[in-house]
């Protein structure tokens, strides 16, 4: 016991030994512990951590997978159409350039058509030239005429007026020189006109037929007439004996108006009618329409004509005049009826 | 005994009266006279006269007057200071047709000088008057109010619009129908000057029918009735494409060219004149004309003529020209650069040369086809010269270097551009050889002739400063050429060579 008791203390003592010890140790073992734990638990939730990535990998693949082909798709459908597009823009461009130059060539610069109208145009252009050149040469021509013409006259009326210059028989005029072998040519001209006849005064202007009698005017004297004293006798006063000699002429209508007036006035009717007519038929209005003949009753009647209105007239009982002679009238005839004689009618009195 | 007396003294009166209206009518009638007359007082002592009981002083009176009047517009104003107008208005309308016809030669001398004596004229009723007179049945007097009208009218276009407004444009219609020859001018003539201020006067002679009765006269004989007819048209068809088209459809266009032949210059003016207001409008009216062949009958025109009657046919020719390139091959297939380039060399006037280099340029500026026709026919020194030349005037001058820079620009007829090289200042040889650069790299017996003609060695000495237009062209020629070439030709290359000669160590 003793024994026991005195190993008693070596044992407290190892107790308390070790407990000294596992107590320095517990804080390290804890430590320790605690990191084993931490190791494990994280490379537990680690590996589920893992474990999840790998899930969302595998769902963000399939989802991006998806999307890339979708927009993939979208992708080549555009492009192809740009491709298309493109092509078919420069089939169009090929197609435009073709009919534009063919309608160009064919309709706003036709070389050919260019080069005829413009062949044409020379042509019309010669034409124009040689008909204008013709048209003045002609008018010169005209003109020229014109010239000799007035020019002629003048010779003539120059030779008229000095015909007086002409060689009778015995004594040579000025241009027939006895010392030339033949006269000049003045002289041929003196003898082929005729002198200007001696100047009469002209009664009147024309001899037209004139119903105004404008031409019969007797134009009084431009100055006043004459301040004379009064000329002793019985005469009468100068204004009066003026006035008298300048009294405007005043014929009556019979004999201011022609004698052909009539028929003047029929030939203008005629004419103007001929100038205004529209067409040489006559207008027939329609409203007159061709009827046939209808005969009269009296004389187309069955039991033949009646004598009245072309047989007698009137009826006459002969068997009851007095004498088959006519009566004569007892007075004397009106003068102007017989003068103008036969152009009555006698008549039955 | 005493009656007659006292009439004696009323009868010498009267004579000397007469005598003295008769003598002064006839001294007005010479210039040289009358300034005499008028310190004399002429106007105080006519003006009474106008008021005179015989009707012969009063006509002669106004006769007098209308001499002073038209002599100068001093005197013309003095007639309107007078206070006489008023007075001849008022008997314009009452008197005989005598004195009608005297009044209205007044109201036509004192119109006659300026805008503001018209203008009196209009204020005092004249117009009124002189439209009455116009119903006239007399020939003369109807000639003295058309006459006076037209001399109104010509002014300015308020005054022609007062005409209009006065209601004259039918009777001068109907005067122009009359069978004088003398009425009928006068009457074309007043027509011309009222429509030739605006379209809206122009379109009213036009509603009035003036261009069918205008279009008949045409062929009449009579020169001068011709060019007033002529004028009345082109003064017409000169406002817009609907009056030129209307003139176009009275038919006139055969008949007119023949016209153009006529021994009057003044009917062939008038009638270049009625075809160029035609032709300028539209490329139809242009084509219509070249059609009818009227471009020939122009250019033997342009041929025929000298001096300021050419004028308008050169410049129909290029209006036609300017329309389009069609006409304008027309107006060069019928030769008219010939007569053009002869009108520029021999006429010695600046317009007419600017007008013809005008026309000239419209010729080429189209295509190199164009160029090429006028370039042969040796315009292009000529149009030089005139753009050069000390004594031209700035619108020639511009004219003419418009015209080059057109056609050089489509030149490529090079034999023609050459001898520009030589003599051309910098600004127009900048076109001559940018034409050069243009050609050149693409032709090579170009290349060749270019340098034989001695070309090449003219470019190498042209001065230019680096970066300009001309610089570059001058490069893209000498890239043409072989390097050696080029050298050989520019200046100082001599001295080069015999430096080298110099600098040379003989080998041993």
């Amino acid at each position: 016991m003793v024994k026991l008791h005195q190993e008693n203390d070596a044992i407290i003592e190892e107790i308390y030994q070790r407990k000294n010890d596992a107590e320095i140790a517990r804080q390290r073992e804890y430590v320790a512990a605690v990191q084993i734990q931490a190791f494990f638990r994280g490379c537990r939730v680690r590996s589920y951590m893992r474990h999840l990535h790998n899930s969302a990998k595998i769902l963000q693949k399939r989802w991006r997978g998806f999307l890339g082909r979708q927009f993939y798709r979208i992708l080549v459908k555009n492009s192809v159409l740009i491709m298309k597009l493109n092509f078919y823009n420069g089939m169009a461009t090929k197609v435009q350039k073709v009919w534009r130059g063919y309608y160009v060539r064919k309709y706003v610069f036709n070389y050919y058509s260019r080069k005829r109208y413009l062949e044409a145009l020379q042509i019309k252009n010669e034409l124009v030239r040689s008909e204008l050149e013709e048209f003045s040469e002609q008018q010169e021509h005209v003109r020229q005429r014109q010239r000799e013409m007035e020019h002629k006259k003048r010779r003539e009326h120059m030779a008229r007026k000095h015909h007086f210059l002409i060689s009778t028989h015995v004594i040579p005029g000025i241009y027939n020189s006895p010392f030339l072998p033949y006269p000049t040519e003045t002289e041929y001209l003196l003898r082929s006109v005729k002198p200007h006849p001696p100047k009469v005064k002209k009664k009147t202007e024309d001899n037209q037929y004139d119903p105004s009698w404008k031409s019969y005017d007797t134009t009084p004297p431009k100055q006043l007439p004459p301040l004379t004293r009064k000329p002793q006798g019985p005469f009468r006063t100068p204004e009066d004996v003026q006035k008298q000699r300048y009294k405007p002429f005043e014929p009556t209508l019979r004999v201011a108006t022609s004698f052909w007036s009539l028929e003047d006035a029929r030939q203008d009717m005629k004419a103007k009618e001929w100038t205004t007519r529209v067409i040489d038929d006559k207008f027939i209005p329609f409203s007159r329409r061709e009827h046939k003949y209808d005969p009269l009753l009296h004389t187309s009647s069955s039991y033949g004509h009646l004598p009245y209105g072309s047989k007698y007239y009137r009826e006459e009982f002969i068997d009851k005049h007095v004498t088959l002679e006519p009566f004569k009238t007892a007075v004397p005839p009106i003068p102007v009826f017989e003068k103008l004689n036969n152009t009555f009618s006698q008549g039955q009195v | 005994m005493s009656h007659r007396q006292v009439l004696q003294v009323f009868e010498q009166y009267q004579k000397s009266r007469t005598q003295f209206v008769q003598t002064v009518a006839e001294l007005a009638s010479r210039p040289q006279n009358i300034e005499t007359l008028q310190n004399a007082g002429v106007m105080s002592l006519l003006r009474p006269l106008l008021l005179d009981i015989v009707p012969t002083i009063q006509q002669t009176a106004a006769l007098a007057l209308g001499r002073l009047a038209n002599y100068n517009d001093d005197l013309a104003e003095a007639v309107v200071k007078g206070d006489i107008l008023p007075q001849l208005v008022y008997s314009l309308a009452e008197q005989n047709r005598f004195y009608k016809k005297a009044a209205a030669f007044v109201l036509r001398a004192v119109a006659k000088h300026s805008p503001q004596l018209a203008q009196s004229v209009v204020d005092c009723g004249a117009l009124d008057a002189l439209v009455i007179c116009l119903e006239e049945f007399d020939p003369g007097v109807k000639e003295s109010a058309a006459w006076a009208l037209g001399y109104i009218a010509r002014h300015n276009a308020e005054l022609a619009q007062a005409v209009v407004d006065a209601g004259a444009v039918p009777l001068l219609v109907l005067c122009i129908q009359e069978p004088e020859l003398s009425l009928k001018r006068i009457a074309a003539s007043a027509l011309s000057d009222i429509c030739k201020h605006s379209p809206e006067l122009a379109q009213t002679v036009v509603d009035a029918g003036a261009i069918a009765h205008l279009a008949q006269m045409i062929l009449n004989p009579d020169a001068k009735l011709k060019r007033q007819v002529f004028s009345a048209l082109s003064q017409i068809s000169k406002h817009s494409v609907d009056l030129a088209e209307m003139v176009v459809e009275a038919e006139i266009f055969p008949a007119v060219l023949t016209c153009l032949k006529d021994p009057d210059e003044y009917v062939k003016k008038n009638v270049a004149t009625l075809i160029r207001e035609i032709a300028k409008h539209t490329p139809e009216l242009a084509q219509l004309i070249v059609n009818a062949g009227g471009v020939a009958a122009v250019v033997d025109y342009v041929g025929e003529s000298r001096g300021n009657v050419r004028l308008p046919g050169i410049m129909m020719l290029g209006y036609v020209a300017a329309h389009s390139e069609n006409l304008a091959m027309a107006v060069i297939v019928s030769k008219g650069v010939v007569q053009l380039a002869i009108a520029l060399s021999e006429e010695p006037e600046d317009h007419i040369q600017a007008a013809s280099a005008w026309a000239l340029g419209q010729l080429g500026r189209h295509t190199p086809e164009h160029a090429k026709a006028v370039a042969v026919a040796n315009v292009l020194p000529k149009l030089l010269q005139c753009y050069l030349r000390a004594d031209a005037s700035e619108d020639l001058q511009t004219k003419s270097k418009k015209a080059l820079k057109n056609i050089l620009q489509k030149c490529v007829h090079l034999p023609a551009l050459e001898p520009l090289l030589h003599d051309a200042p910098p600004n127009i040889l900048k076109h001559v050889v940018g034409q050069f650069s243009k050609v050149l790299p693409h032709d090579s017996k170009a290349r060749r002739l270019f340098v034989t003609s001695a070309g090449l060695k003219k470019i190498q000495e042209i001065k230019t400063e680096p970066g300009t237009a001309l610089s570059e062209y001058i490069n893209t020629i000498n890239n043409c050429y072989p390097e050696e070439i080029v050298k050989y030709y520019s200046p100082g290359y001599s001295d080069a060579l015999l430096e080298r000669v110099d600098g040379y160590q003989p080998r041993s």
